[in-house]
């Protein structure tokens, strides 16, 4: 029962844990990117059209699709759409110095508008609704490792996951490391953090402002791309993101802007999301497990600024956008 | 020579600050850009495979064409208006409260308390008065709660109230499932209010156009010939030469949300009593999100956020059309509303900057 | 690299506009190889612009700069680095939650990785080099004012810069930190290194420099070498007059004490005092000049009395009176509006000009009433007495602007500072603080300044004025009370000390005392 929860948990998260490392990609640049349920629709989409008019164009020629390319299609288109997403953002805030929050809930707009529509519009013209073949499902269904998944114990709680879930841990990891250990990753905070420090030590805010927020709205583009593909199990669902691209900005503030304390995050978030299936607490109704990871974020976010924490906080700039010659 | 050798060093493209721009010129920037979203969505709809003036033509016949449609596309506008002039409140001293969505929802229900259990007690009057109490109370309180904290520890009100948004959408579904699930429903609903509590219609829509028509006068007053209102846009410019004029920051914080809060919250009662007769996890439908880019656009002036908010709405009304006539999904107002923002966001830098070719001297004004 | 060029850098015909505001003009700078060259100015003279237009963060409009010989485009600090210059601003730019030895390998190339260990080690034997003491994994926000300064300094010679430029970096240090911040500029110059330093104290001028270079209102004025001159000759060209300046002392007659500040102690915003046992008098009918290094305390002092900052101890007492009314108040602790509605009128000219005492985005009109648009009954403000006050203080003061709608923010430095002692002085006040009135501001608006303060004090005003600049408050004060580490020094009779014995005074609390207790006694 508990590991079955836990492996419920880990899936529930990995979107969520998706959307938030590139929020907090997007974050440590200085540009707070409140599209992120935008982009995320955008990446669920693609993604799936993607997969969809590969398969057909295959089946259509009389050939077999395969379920790697396939995949692959789906995490190539899906980044895309989201960096693309970003890119308008970049654009518009940057360039264009225009108001963050207001660019990023035009964003999530748009993004949420893209998503639905597309998916309207494209299963209108498959006769009802997109869905992909089992080739495509069975390349999002959970792996069978040779040897580590028929572990005893061990197996199932780690290594019988869809490819999207190690994905998710990797991109994680390797964030950590780009933050605390690489040289272009110093650099990047200290852009979030003080532009006009970074600026005068000869770091090009622009380029650092651009590629983090256009690389991190790819990876939102694919957390998204995991709810239409595995989620809904590559269905399109009608507003089937719905939310979990701001709880993704909730888990952002709750792993105080770590991209390691936001797998363990996620994995609570994640848990939280599926909780009322598996345990039940008496007196307390399933619906509201749902408010917890909100109501934990604001605590967060209150006790953070009562102790007026400089590092665990966001990251200064964040919100601001930076020009250089003005006086 | 030196002056050809200078020029030949600058950057390409140089961005300066202008100093004023005329009146005509700035509307000019933004009508122009205004017609480039439209080629934009038109191009769309091309590529779809559809006649943009026609699709544009039926949107509009869609939103206006008829009695009924049109009291539709007011229907839409007036919760958008209420909540953008709500929002502009916090927005105008820079307190970025982007829980619109929440604020709405908590006086949805807070009315609801009163108009789906104690209707058989109160007369219409009384229990109206009573559901619109109740709803800009809770909003108001729902505000306050982040303007505290801001003041108090500098808390982020950005995502303290994006936050809120969700707490109050888990609330609403629990009271959907559970204590205040509609009896003998089978799938989890709120009861309809009674039809002898709904609000009287006035010239085909309830009375809340008519509210929605005097806020916008009455906030128009409020931020530019009261005190408060001046106190709002000292604090907005700047927090230290608010406290240097002897305003105390943290009181014009609360009081400012609390009735940022509270013209949220009322749109939550209006949509309750006048619209859907339920409250339903769609009640605010994105409503708070869109009233603060319809703010913004408007330039948190309240007839400007009149015209924003009937043209969206209009949009979003025209969809629907749209959707019967060419089988074009109704989110294509999402995409388009999308597209429309993000030209008129940009166009704004060209409002304050000008670029400077290489090469070009600057002329000398 | 071979023969060295005889010239570091050269900078030939440089303009730069800001919109309306030329800030440099046409000038010319020469650095030699090896050596340090001061370059003075008064505020506002277009020093910082000049060399940040060295170092890649403005671009000039006009003019040529060469590097070592050859003639170079500096579009970046980038650009800047590359050929070797490295400024220390004077707003330290640092990273707040990164560690010394991060915040100096910042922005550089190399190893994709960074090694701490490494990066500390190379840092830690730097420092040593030059005998500065630095733990390089100690994060910046932890650090003092002058850890931070010896950070900034690290950071320019990690990245092996041979050109360093030093914009005013003696402003916030102490004395002892001045000196040994010398003997290593000193040691550098040895090196090889050509040295800028930014400055407007003429005593580190004739200290440290080998020659001396003059801006004035953004206009280059010449160079002269610093063993054949004198401050009197550096101040002639600095100020563009033979005679040091005129300003009138009008003899009134002092009248009553209006404040009383008695051992008045706060703290800063790291929690260090910032004011420590401060007691003083200021009596209507004089002008109190404050002077001392900047940081001393003034800030707080002045925020104390208005109450814009806590106290943790002492008291303030006030006297005078509200429509033929005596009045009486301590009013330490009293919050600005809260002083007003005692009925006391006390009138304060922040430093910050468009950051607090006036909203830089609102219109005269929206400004002037700032600090009175409470008064009057009902929800709604009065704008008609505001504006027509706009209208007077345009004509009465000379303020240049387009009209009463224009936003403050867009005027030049000396109206916007009109607008705001023209509002203060308005209203009609018993004691008028003033700190930095004439910071930024041209010859002109400067004076224009000065009578005006004069004219409060013969009207019987109790005018605080906090100065930087020695011979102004010397000419203008009726006493001065020197500052030094947030306490005071000493108050004396500009009249019977010397302009030496004022500059001991403001890096040695203790020798003031002798000099200040004279003063108590024929005062």
């Amino acid at each position: 029962m508990l590991s079955t929860f836990f492996v419920a948990a880990v899936l529930a998260g990995t979107p969520l844990l998706l959307g938030a490392l590139g929020e907090i990609l997007t974050e440590k640049s200085g540009n707070l990117n409140l599209g992120v349920e935008g982009m995320m629709f955008m990446g669920a989409i693609t993604g799936l059209a993607g997969s969809y008019y590969y398969e057909q164009g295959v089946i259509s020629g009389g050939g077999t699709p395969s379920g790697f390319v396939s995949a692959a299609v789906a995490l190539l288109t899906s980044f895309l759409a989201g960096a693309c997403g970003a890119l308008i953002y970049s654009f518009l805030t940057i360039t264009l110095r225009a108001n963050q929050n207001v660019t990023g809930l035009t964003l999530t707009i748009f993004g949420t508008g893209f998503g639905n529509f597309f998916g309207e519009y494209i299963g209108q013209k498959a006769g009802g609704y997109v869905a992909v073949t089992d080739v495509t499902k069975k390349a999002f269904s959970s792996l069978n490792i040779p040897v580590l998944s028929d572990l005893p114990v061990i197996g199932p709680l780690l290594f019988r996951y869809n490819w999207l879930v190690y994905f998710a841990v990797v991109t994680a990891v390797i964030m950590a490391w780009f933050f605390n250990r690489s040289r272009v990753g110093l650099n990047l905070r200290a852009v979030g953090e003080d532009p006009a420090t970074a600026d005068a030590a000869g770091i090009n805010i622009t380029l650092y402002k651009y590629l983090a927020t256009v690389i991190g709205g790819g990876i939102c583009g694919i957390g998204g791309m995991y709810m239409s593909m595995v989620t809904t199990s590559g269905v399109w669902v009608h507003n089937c993101v719905s939310g979990y691209g701001w709880l993704a900005v909730a888990l952002v503030i709750f792993a105080t802007w770590s991209p390691a304390r936001g797998m363990l995050v996620a994995l609570v978030f994640g848990g939280l999301t599926v909780m009322r299936m598996y345990v039940k607490i008496p007196g307390l109704p399933a619906q509201i497990y749902d408010m917890f990871p909100y109501i934990a974020t604001v605590l967060v976010l209150v006790i953070t600024s009562m102790r007026q924490s400089r590092e665990h906080a966001q990251p200064k700039s964040c919100g601001l956008n930076y020009f250089r010659e003005e006086r | 020579m030196s002056s050809q050798s200078t020029q030949a060093k600058e950057p390409l493209l140089r961005m300066v600050k202008r100093d004023t721009i005329s009146v005509k010129k700035a509307w000019t920037i933004r009508a122009a850009a205004f017609i480039l979203s439209l080629i934009t969505g038109g191009i769309v709809i091309l590529v779809l495979g559809h006649n943009p003036f026609a699709v544009y033509v039926s949107m509009v016949k869609g939103a206006w064409g008829s009695k009924t449609v049109t009291y539709e596309t007011v229907k839409i506008a007036v919760p958008l208006l209420i909540t953008a002039i709500g929002i502009s409140f916090a927005f105008k001293m820079k307190f970025w409260n982007i829980g619109g969505e929440g604020q709405i929802l908590v006086g949805a229900v807070a009315a609801g308390a009163f108009g789906l259990f104690t209707a058989h007690i109160f007369p219409k009057l009384p229990l109206v008065i009573l559901m619109m109490l109740a709803a800009i109370v809770a909003g108001g309180l729902y505000g306050l709660l982040p303007a505290v904290c801001k003041a108090k520890w500098g808390t982020n009100e950005t995502l303290f109230t994006l936050m809120l948004n969700y707490i109050a959408l888990a609330f609403i579904k629990y009271l959907m499932n559970g204590p205040w699930k509609a009896p003998g429903s089978s799938y989890p609903k709120i009861a309809m209010l009674v039809p002898g509590a709904r609000l009287t219609k006035v010239l085909g829509v309830h009375w809340g156009w008519i509210l929605a028509l005097i806020l916008v006068v009455v906030s128009y007053i409020y931020f530019n010939k009261t005190k408060q209102g001046y106190e709002i846009a000292v604090v907005g410019e700047s927090n230290n030469t608010a406290r240097y004029a002897g305003i105390n920051v943290g009181k014009v914080f609360r009081r400012t949300m609390f009735l940022s809060g509270a013209l949220c919250g009322l749109v939550g009662m209006l949509q309750f009593a006048g619209a859907d007769y339920t409250i339903t996890e769609g009640t605010a439908g994105g409503v708070g999100f869109t009233a603060i880019t319809v703010a913004w656009l408007a330039k948190m002036n309240p007839f400007g956020m009149l015209i924003v908010s009937v043209f969206i709405a209009m949009l979003e009304r025209g969809s629907n059309a749209i959707q019967t006539q060419f089988k074009i999904p109704a989110s294509a107002a999402d995409v388009l509303i999308g597209i429309i923002l993000f030209f008129m966001l940009g166009c704004e830098f060209f409002i304050s900057y000008k670029l400077i070719r290489r090469g070009k001297e600057e002329e000398h004004a | 690299m071979g023969e060295a060029a005889e010239y570091a850098v050269k900078m030939h015909h440089v303009t730069k506009t800001f919109g309306k505001v030329t800030a440099n003009k046409d000038v010319n700078l020469e650095l030699k190889t090896g050596e340090i060259l001061a370059l003075l100015g008064e505020n506002g003279s277009g020093k910082t612009t000049l060399m940040n237009m060295l170092s890649g963060i403005y671009f000039p409009d006009h003019g040529e700069i060469y590097v070592k010989g050859t003639e170079v485009t500096i579009r970046s600090p980038k650009d800047s680095f590359a050929l070797g210059i490295g400024m220390i601003h004077q707003h330290f730019k640092l990273v707040d939650v990164l560690t010394a030895a991060e915040n100096i390998v910042l922005g550089l190339g190399g190893k994709a990785t960074v090694n701490r260990r490494e990066i500390n080690q190379k840092v830690s034997a730097l420092a040593g080099k030059y005998g500065f003491e630095l733990d390089p994994s100690k994060k910046v926000y932890n650090m003092s004012v002058s850890e931070k300064q010896t950070v900034e300094i690290l950071k320019v010679l990690y990245k092996g810069a041979d050109i360093l430029i030093l914009d005013e970096p003696t402003a916030v240090l102490t004395p002892q930190e001045t000196d040994r911040l010398f003997t290593v500029l000193r040691n550098m110059k040895e090196d090889g290194k050509s040295i800028i330093i930014i400055t407007h104290k003429l005593n580190e001028v004739m200290a440290i420099s080998d020659r001396v270079a003059i801006l004035r209102k953004g206009e280059y004025i010449g160079v002269v070498s610093t063993a054949e001159t004198d401050q009197a000759q550096l101040t002639e060209m600095m100020v563009g007059r033979p005679i040091s300046l005129e300003i009138e002392r009008p003899a009134v007659q002092r009248g009553e004490k209006r404040l009383q500040v008695i051992d008045l102690t706060c703290l800063n915003g790291d929690g260090v005092k910032a004011l420590d046992n401060i007691s003083f008098e200021a009596y209507g009918g004089e002008i109190l000049g404050v002077a001392g290094i900047a940081g001393s305390g003034q800030k707080e002092l002045c925020e104390t009395i208005a109450g814009l900052h806590p106290s943790i101890g002492g008291s303030v007492l006030y006297s005078g009176e509200h429509e033929g009314v005596p009045v009486q108040e301590r009013i330490l602790g009293l919050k600005p509006d809260e002083i007003v509605k005692k009925g006391i009128s006390m009138a304060f000219v922040p430093e910050d000009r468009l950051g607090m005492g006036l909203v830089a985005g609102m219109d005269m009109t929206d400004n002037v009433m700032l600090r009175s648009y409470k008064s009057g009954k009902g929800l709604f403000v009065d704008r008609k007495a505001p504006k027509a006050l706009a209208e007077k203080l345009i004509g009465d003061l000379e303020i240049v602007t387009p009209g009463v709608e224009t936003p403050v923010g867009r005027l030049s430095g000396g109206n916007v500072q009109k607008v705001l002692l023209g509002r203060e002085i308005a209203c009609q006040p018993t004691v008028l603080i003033v700190a930095y009135p004439v910071r930024g501001l041209d010859i002109n608006s400067s004076y224009r300044i000065y009578d005006l303060l004069n004219e409060q004090k013969k009207k019987g005003v109790a005018v605080i004025f906090i100065g930087e600049d020695l011979d102004v408050l010397m000419q203008l004060s009726d006493r001065i009370m020197v500052m030094c580490g947030g306490k005071v020094s000493g108050i004396v009779d500009p009249r019977k000390v010397t302009k030496e014995e004022i500059g001991l005074m403001m890096i040695h609390a203790e020798h003031g005392e002798k000099l200040g207790k004279n003063e108590e006694v024929t005062a």
